[in-house]
């Protein structure tokens, strides 16, 4: 396909008001005669609430207002379940326990809200927030997942019989079986745990309620504005188009930022109503740590039969996922990490089977990979250990075990976050694989470099390791496209932006469709009062469903805009050409009309028009997969450990993406760039240290390390592009793929320099640290 | 906790150029002051407690976490904040580079990016790579990883070289 815009690196339409500060984002917005709220927190992660009084806080000068659960009444709700029901596999259970907007007579995590002060300033309602007085029965916590679902372990949920959230079983083929004629089974314990998400704007949240006109307006930085809409008006009792929700430019999002419902999110319009006042509340980084979601806590069990020429026979896990206190967000995670842990691989036996524990810590949703790093991890850990095991090369055992090309579409056979059976739509692993050898010149490394620098002494390692990524899930998404009067371009879709250069992407879909300027089309999205279907941004799915909808929409307009032309011009369509905002008729190019004159045209003021005519150059379209789309990449790293201090320096990073079409290489390699750093972090910087009791140890940036620029290492990426046959635009998702591969990168490039047999990664994150300690027993044992 | 009324003071500065005086209460900061005093939003809060760098802005031509900055402290300085850098719709080349070279994703740290790249092009104009990333290092990013953001400081040195007698 020739494209004019498509594929193009186009600069970004929205850089101009960012890059000048006059950009809006939720913290910008001011409202005459706005209140602010700030919420008492608990100090305890697990405690009976026994009392609280406000008094002392109604009565501080500025305050207007102070709420509890008790002063809630009826309007006290636990939020709605988010993703649900849970999938229809076999004998699932699945506890449902969502999140409270006040806690009323339990905490089950530090940093749960208990109270909410309203004051003339946020620094009247932080002083309130400390008149507070309450008295808690502190419990025994349950942090270890493990001891959680012992008997006898205290329970995050009373009504419950364990801290058993939910349980899980999948397989395919017979594992038992394959496992009698293994030649060689391996079973490790591996282990994953927290991260933060860390976007640079904490949440936040302003309303405006007009009680006159009965309208609400949210401004939310959330990433998914119609589901907090369609939520907010079950809630309150309010008609649809009397709730606005509008996600602005949004500081970052990576998960935690979607359709979540934070106690936040539910209780602000609620008090906002109540006071018949305008409130803004902004998260502030602490709370950030404790009340913002997270991801990634496993402890696999996991087992892998092979021939001794290293095919897979089968794959068996079973493993226990870290729901934290609540679980809105239903199985979403554990589920991708089921459907990642065979990893871009044939295995044809595999047993899976997940518990998840509630336990009393902040809650788990996905994090950007959403519980595919983990699964990535634990295959590619048992790959190096089987190759090692086996006296098989790192690469070859890998490349013996793809997925073939012809074997696509794939049927994997296991359900996966979009509750049916997961099907690869296509792919060609190989060459991929292949092209990112050759880009970090693996062979010349192992071959001449690797032996001189040893010979220097040297710790330097390589690592490869190759990743799918299922993306770009449905239900749908939706777009409005309207060619305006000034023949500009408007595009409205309904899911939310924040910083993955959608107001350029998609204009160049667009453009590509009305032969206009990328410039010229206006990209609105997350705002309810212009479009109001859709679900969000997530699962790395903003250019492959919306954009398809706006490719779909923006086609119907081209086809009106060429049907009126034609009439006007008196010429047959098919001579017609759309260019620079015109439409000319091909070999006449001075026979054109503008497409602001159409759109005047296509809206008479008088006159009749045809039965059935729609007005103005306008479409509305839907795109929905019939299933996701999946990506496949391969990162390969070259690093130097310094083994005094096991600092490490990246002297090589090189990424290779299959995405399918790439709609602006510009965009593609910043999300890319942006995944690996955050992947970086999860490998060796970031862990969030909870201590028995539940309290996070590290919840500032000075003591939870995300990498700053003197961490991170140039990256190279590299496209092949095997387009997806399941939408038009051929289009893959690849928002979340950068972060998929680098913890199991890491231990593995770890390992090779090292050259120590006795070092076994089998956990991450590590940190320099946790490495050291890692390999001081083995220091003694040579001894 | 809140200062009562009678613990306000005058100050006077020069933010972008222009003079301000206004009567702020002593524990307001720089960053809340730039924000919701003077309604200039494009400095940004990412932690208060000058760990993120989202809110850096230059006083007195060095770059400092306004969110650390008593504004009655620094009563008679200079401010540059990034509402300072463009002229109108005309951006400036380190702007340009950004622009050209995809730095900007969310765009939160954008602001505090800019004029900490902006100090180190005044004192340094042929930065090293590793200039460059010590630089900002006080910067966090979440988006980027950083690479095409130390690309367009980079080519922002250069197209100030360029330009340069």
């Amino acid at each position: 396909m020739t494209t004019k815009f498509i594929g193009k690196r186009v600069k970004r339409n929205e850089d101009p008001r960012l890059l000048t500060g006059q950009a809006q984002f939720v913290d910008d917005v001011e409202i005459p005669g706005m209140l602010h709220a700030a919420f008492l927190r608990s100090d305890y992660a697990h405690a009976r609430l026994l009392s609280i009084d406000v008094s002392e806080a109604r009565k501080r000068a500025g305050v207007v207002a102070v709420f509890t659960a008790e002063d809630m009444g009826d309007d006290w709700q636990p939020g709605p379940p988010l993703v649900s029901p849970p999938p229809t596999v076999k004998d699932v259970i699945f506890h449902s326990r969502r999140q409270v907007p006040l806690v009323k007579d339990k905490v089950r995590h530090a940093g749960e809200a208990i109270a909410v002060v309203i004051a003339e300033s946020r620094y009247i309602a932080e002083d309130a927030v400390e008149d507070i007085l309450v008295e808690f029965e502190p419990l025994e916590a349950v942090i270890d997942l493990e001891k959680g679902l012992e008997a006898g372990s205290p329970l995050v949920h009373d009504d419950l019989e364990s801290n058993l959230a939910a349980h899980l079983f999948q397989k395919k083929g017979d594992y038992e079986a394959a496992r009698e004629k293994a030649d060689l089974v391996i079973a490790r314990r591996i282990v994953v745990d927290r991260g933060a998400a860390a976007a640079m704007e904490n949440r936040g949240i302003v309303t405006d309620w007009d009680k006159k006109s009965q309208h609400l307006t949210v401004w939310d930085t959330t990433q998914a504005p119609i589901p907090i809409r369609n939520g907010l008006v079950a809630r309150l009792g309010l008609s649809e188009h009397k709730v606005r929700v509008i996600a602005p430019f949004i500081g970052g999002g990576f998960g935690p930022k979607m359709m979540m419902f934070y106690p936040e999110e539910m209780l602000i319009p609620w008090v906002s109503m109540k006071l018949n006042r305008p409130i803004k509340w902004i998260e502030d980084r602490r709370e950030n740590f404790y009340a913002t979601t997270q991801e990634r806590g496993q402890i696999h069990d996991v087992e892998i039969a092979l021939s001794k020429d290293g095919h897979i026979l089968g794959l068996k896990d079973i493993f226990l996922h870290d729901t934290g206190a609540y679980d809105p967000y239903g199985l979403t995670t554990p589920l991708n990490t089921q459907c990642h842990v065979m990893g871009p691989y044939d295995i044809k036996n595999f047993t899976s089977e997940v518990s998840v524990v509630f336990t009393n810590k902040t809650l788990v949703t996905p994090v950007r990979g959403a519980g595919r790093p983990q699964g990535i991890y634990i295959i590619e850990r048992l790959l190096d250990i089987a190759a090692r095991e086996l006296g098989i090369d790192l690469i070859a055992i890998r490349k013996r075990n793809l997925i073939p090309p012809d074997a696509f579409p794939y049927e994997h056979e296991i359900i996966d976050q979009a509750f049916a059976p997961l099907v690869l739509d296509s792919g060609n692993y190989w060459p991929v694989m292949e092209k990112a050898l050759e880009m970090v010149g693996y062979d010349q490394f192992i071959e001449y470099e690797q032996p001189r620098l040893r010979a220097e002494g040297k710790y330097v390692g390589i690592g490869v390791i190759p990743f799918l990524e299922s993306t770009g899930v449905g239900p749908y998404e939706g777009a409005r496209v309207t060619v305006e009067a000034s023949g500009k371009i408007n595009v409205a879709t309904g899911i939310g932006t924040q910083g993955q250069g959608h107001f350029t992407s998609f204009a160049q879909i667009v453009a590509e469709q009305l032969g206009v300027a990328v410039c010229d089309v206006r990209i609105v999205t997350g705002d309810t009062a212009e479009f109001h279907w859709g679900t969000g941004t997530f699962a790395s799915r903003g250019a492959v469903v919306a954009g398809n909808a706006i490719h779909a929409s923006a086609s119907i307009v081209r086809q009106k805009v060429l049907k009126l032309a034609s009439k006007i011009l008196k010429t047959p369509e098919e001579e017609l050409e759309l260019e620079d905002g015109l439409v000319r008729v091909i070999d006449i190019p001075h026979k054109s009309i503008s497409l602001g004159e159409l759109a005047l045209l296509a809206n008479p003021l008088r006159g009749a028009v045809q039965p059935g005519t729609e007005p103005g150059l306008e479409a509305t379209a839907y795109f929905g997969p019939q299933y996701g789309a999946t990506a496949f990449g391969t990162h390969a790293m070259i690093l130097e450990i310094d083994p005094e201090t096991m600092m490490l320096e990246i002297k090589r990073y090189i990424t290779v993406e299959d995405c399918g079409t790439v709609l602006n290489p510009l965009i593609l390699e910043g999300q890319i760039h942006g995944g690996v750093s955050m992947g970086i972090g999860n490998a060796y910087y970031e862990k969030l240290h909870f201590d028995e009791n539940g309290q996070l140890l590290n919840a500032s940036f000075a003591d939870y390390l995300i990498p700053s620029a003197t961490e991170l290492p140039r990256i190279e990426v590299g496209h092949v592009e095997t387009q997806s046959p399941l939408n038009e635009l051929g289009a893959k998702g690849v928002g979340e793929a950068g972060t998929l591969p680098v913890p199991a990168l890491f231990a593995q490039a770890i390992e090779n320099a090292l050259n120590n047999r006795d070092l076994e990664i089998l956990e991450t994150p590590l940190s320099p640290n946790r490495l050291y300690e890692l390999l001081r027993p083995n220091e003694e044992k040579s001894r | 906790m809140t200062l009562p009324e009678s613990d306000k003071q005058p100050v006077r500065l020069r933010v972008n150029g222009e003079s301000i005086e206004r009567v702020i209460p002593a524990d307001r900061t720089l960053l809340l002051f730039l924000r919701d005093d003077l309604g200039m939003t494009g400095t940004k809060c990412g932690c208060e407690i000058g760990e993120c760098g989202a809110c850096t802005v230059l006083l007195d031509g060095n770059p400092v976490c306004s969110c650390l900055v008593l504004v009655v402290a620094v009563d008679g300085a200079d401010v540059l904040t990034v509402e300072s850098l463009a002229d109108g719709d005309n951006l400036t080349d380190l702007q340009e580079a950004f622009l050209d070279h995809d730095a900007v994703h969310c765009g939160f740290c954008t602001p505090g990016l800019l004029m900490s790249a902006e100090f180190l092009l005044q004192r340094n104009p042929e930065p090293t790579e590793l200039e460059i990333r010590t630089a900002i290092s006080g910067n966090l990013c979440r988006c980027t990883g950083y690479v095409q953001i130390v690309e367009a400081i980079q080519d922002a040195a250069a197209r100030r070289r360029a330009k340069a007698p």
